[in-house]
C-alpha cells in the first residue's frame, strides 16, 4: 500500500466532516478541541492514509494538502547486447 | 511505522510530514488566502476551489475574468484571485457578454446561483446562450435561494419545505421545478451543456475536467459553454452537509440527473 499523509488548516476548517465521508481508510475524525472561530476541526487519527487525495477534494476550505510517498525508482533497464 | 506522521504539530494545529515525501495537492495559488464565508459544507467553496485549480493548471490567470452574481457567491471576487466584476442580479451572463465583446482574446466566464441564473435573470441567460456568446457560464442549482434565507426557487423539488413554501413545493400552485440546462440545449448557440456535481471526490474530478474541456472550446471560439453543478446549501435546507450529501443523492440527482447534456458534434 502506498504510504501517505496529509496536512489539515486547522484554523480554516469548518468541521463540515464531508471529508471524514470520503476518506476510504476511515483516517479521519473530528477533533475533541475547537479551533479559533469555534468550529470542531478534522485530525488524522491513524497512519493508514495513502495520500489519495479524496478528502482535499471535496474539502469546501481547500484546507488540506496531500503528500504521498514517492514511487520506488524504476530500475535502470539493462540493454542485452 | 513513523508517529510522526500522523501527530498533532502544536504551532500549527496540524499533521507533520515525512521529510521524502512529495507533496500531491494543495491549495490552488489562484485562490487568494481569505477564507471563505460560506456556511460549513456549502458546494460553492468547492466550486470556487474547482474552477481556481483549473485556471492555475492552464495557467491563465491573467487572462480570464470573471463575472460575480448576487446570492451567497456574491463576494466571489473576494477569492478568486483573478480580474472580476460584479453584476446585477440576475444580470451576469449579460455583463459577460459585453466583457467578451470588448475583451474577445480573454476567458470570461459568468457564475450564478440558480435565483439569479433561473428566476430574476431568465431572460438575460436564454438571449445569451442564443446569441452563442463564447463564453462560460457557471451555474449552480441548491434548489433554494440560500443569501436571503431559504425561500423556494424555480428550481425547488415539489414538496421540498422552504421558508415560502412551508407545506412543500406545490405544482398545482407554482408550477414544476425548471430544469433549464435541458431547457437550453434546444437553442443552436449553446455548444457543450453538461450537469455536474461535488458530492463526492468523483464528481469533484470530473467537474475539473468539464472546466477544462469548456475553456479549451472558448479558446477555439465555438460558443456559450454551461456548466450545471447540481449543489448543496446546508442552511436553507436545514440539514448537516453529511445529510445534504444524502439529499442529493436521494432526490436532487433523480431530479437533475448528472451528465453531458449537449456535446460538440465532430
Ligand atoms: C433586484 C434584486 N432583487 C432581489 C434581491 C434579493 N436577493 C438577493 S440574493 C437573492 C437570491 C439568491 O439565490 P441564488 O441565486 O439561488 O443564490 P444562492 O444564495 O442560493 O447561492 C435575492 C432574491 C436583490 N439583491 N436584488
Ligand atoms: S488522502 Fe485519502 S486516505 Fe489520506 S486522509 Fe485523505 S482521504 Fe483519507
Ligand atoms: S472537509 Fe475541510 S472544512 Fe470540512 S471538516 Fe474536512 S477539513 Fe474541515
Ligand atoms: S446559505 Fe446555503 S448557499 Fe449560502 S453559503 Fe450557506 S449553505 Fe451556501
Amino acid at each position: 500500500m502506498v504510504k501517505g499523509t496529509i496536512k489539515i488548516d486547522a484554523k480554516i476548517c469548518k468541521g463540515c466532516e464531508l471529508c471524514i465521508i470520503a476518506c476510504p481508510q476511515n483516517a479521519l475524525a473530528l477533533s475533541p478541541n475547537f479551533n479559533d472561530k469555534g468550529y470542531r476541526y478534522v485530525e488524522l487519527i491513524s497512519n493508514v492514509c495513502t495520500g489519495c487525495a479524496n478528502c482535499a477534494l471535496v474539502c469546501p476550505e481547500a484546507g488540506i494538502t496531500v503528500y504521498r510517498e514517492p514511487k520506488p525508482a524504476k530500475k535502470p533497464q539493462v540493454k542485452v547486447e | 511505522m513513523n508517529e510522526k506522521l500522523y501527530l498533532e504539530d502544536e504551532e500549527n494545529l496540524g499533521t507533520q510530514t515525512e521529510e521524502n515525501y512529495e507533496q500531491v495537492y494543495c491549495r490552488p495559488n489562484t485562490l487568494t488566502d481569505v477564507p471563505f464565508h460560506y456556511c460549513p459544507g456549502c458546494g460553492h467553496s468547492v466550486v470556487h476551489k474547482v474552477l481556481m485549480e483549473v485556471v492555475e493548471e492552464i495557467g491563465i490567470q491573467e487572462e480570464i475574468i470573471g463575472v460575480a452574481p448576487v446570492g451567497c457567491s456574491v463576494f466571489a471576487y473576494h477569492y478568486m484571485n483573478i480580474d472580476m466584476q460584479e453584476a446585477a442580479h440576475g444580470r451576469a451572463s449579460a455583463v459577460a457578454t459585453g466583457i467578451k465583446r470588448v475583451l474577445p482574446e480573454k476567458y470570461v466566464f459568468s457564475y450564478q446561483g440558480d435565483g439569479d441564473l433561473a428566476a430574476i435573470g431568465t431572460a438575460e441567460t436564454i438571449h445569451t446562450v442564443n446569441r452563442g456568446e463564447n463564453i462560460l457560464m457557471v451555474f449552480i442549482n441548491n434548489g433554494i435561494y440560500g443569501m436571503t434565507g431559504g425561500q423556494m426557487a424555480p428550481t425547488t423539488l415539489p414538496g421540498m419545505v422552504t421558508s415560502t413554501s412551508p407545506y412543500g413545493r406545490d405544482v398545482s400552485m407554482v408550477g414544476n421545478p425548471i430544469k433549464i440546462a435541458d431547457l437550453l440545449c434546444l437553442l443552436p448557440g449553446a455548444y457543450y451543456v453538461t450537469r455536474q456535481a461535488v458530492h463526492n471526490p468523483n464528481a469533484v474530478r470530473k467537474l475539473k475536467k468539464a472546466f477544462m474541456k469548456a475553456f479549451e472550446y472558448q479558446k477555439q471560439k465555438k460558443g456559450t459553454c454551461f456548466i450545471e453543478v447540481v449543489s448543496n446549501c446546508p442552511s436553507g435546507w436545514k440539514m448537516t452537509p453529511v445529510e445534504t450529501i444524502k439529499y442529493l443523492e436521494e432526490k436532487m440527482f433523480p431530479a437533475y440527473p448528472l451528465g453531458d447534456l449537449k456535446v460538440p458534434k465532430n
